[in-house]
């Protein structure tokens, strides 16, 4: 009935999980650091719907808790790009190692 | 009803195999503005794997939010931020060797680790179709109060947006 297996999804996400998390240690730039954010957020998301659908004891929690992650990453998003923003304004700059105002 | 089996899960493991150059291309590009555009292929990809895992409303949910809405923002911010095309700014820092070793090393753990587990599959969720009435019902009882709490959220993290946005004249 249902053709993949779930190991195959936990794979998928996993993978996705280390590219952002990759991107999120390595990148320069801010902006970058929240998109990997969205990767790591979204390979959690295919994780929580793939468990519910094959393991968990109903079936509709893990879709109730990708809804309310999505918003949490919707109001992430938006904060953290309105301080990206503050940022600029004030320091000129969207790299992390340029931010060093609260480093001595 | 073989062959058509046949051809979703072929196009499954197409739409993974995408998303996951697409992911690398987020994370490896120079041009920002490109890693924004990769970005929303990886969202239409996890789209389609929800499509695959029978949740519907969460495909339509992860598009018009993540490609619509949440995109918009890092374009905007992309565009109001950096100077792009500069060629000359090394966009990653010194650890970036070290970070793929290791990344590497936990991917391995991981796929190892997840391929070998026995999964105890529960017959009832799978053949249980959960529509977009069931989960606004479910919303409704079940959930109500985590519900409202993330509406609590959701107001503040605006109030909090627009008053960090705002410049100080």
């Amino acid at each position: 009935m249902s053709g993949v297996p779930l190991s195959y999804y936990v794979v998928f996400s996993g993978l996705l999980f280390s590219i952002g998390l990759y991107g999120a240690l390595v990148r320069r730039n801010v902006v970058g650091i929240l998109m990997s954010i969205e990767l790591i957020i979204n390979a959690s998301n295919i994780n929580l719907v793939a468990f519910s659908r094959y393991v968990s004891m109903k079936p509709e929690v893990g879709q109730i808790f990708v809804i309310f992650v999505i918003v949490l990453a919707a109001s992430a998003a938006a904060v953290g790009l309105a301080i990206v923003l503050a940022i600029y304004r004030n320091r000129k700059t969207v790299y992390t190692d340029e931010m060093n105002l609260l480093k001595w | 009803m073989e062959p058509l089996y046949f051809i979703a899960r072929i196009g499954f493991y197409l739409t993974t195999l995408i998303t996951i150059v697409a992911a690398l291309m987020v994370v490896t590009l120079r041009n920002i503005f490109h890693c924004a555009l990769a970005l929303v292929l990886v969202l239409l990809g996890v789209a389609v794997t929800y499509i695959f895992l029978k949740a519907e409303f969460l495909a339509v949910i992860q598009i018009l939010l993540y490609v619509g809405a949440i995109m918009t923002l890092v374009i905007f911010a992309i565009m109001l931020t950096s100077r792009i095309g500069d060629q000359s700014i090394p966009q990653t820092n010194r650890q970036s060797l070290f970070s793929v070793g290791l990344l590497t090393l936990f991917s391995l753990f991981l796929v190892g680790a997840v391929l070998k587990a026995p999964w105890k599959l529960n017959p009832v969720t799978l053949s249980a179709h959960v529509d977009t009435r069931y989960l606004g019902l479910s919303l409704m009882k079940e959930y109500v109060f985590p519900f409202e709490i993330i509406s609590v959220v959701l107001i503040v993290a605006l109030v909090g947006a627009v008053m960090l946005g705002r410049s100080d004249q």
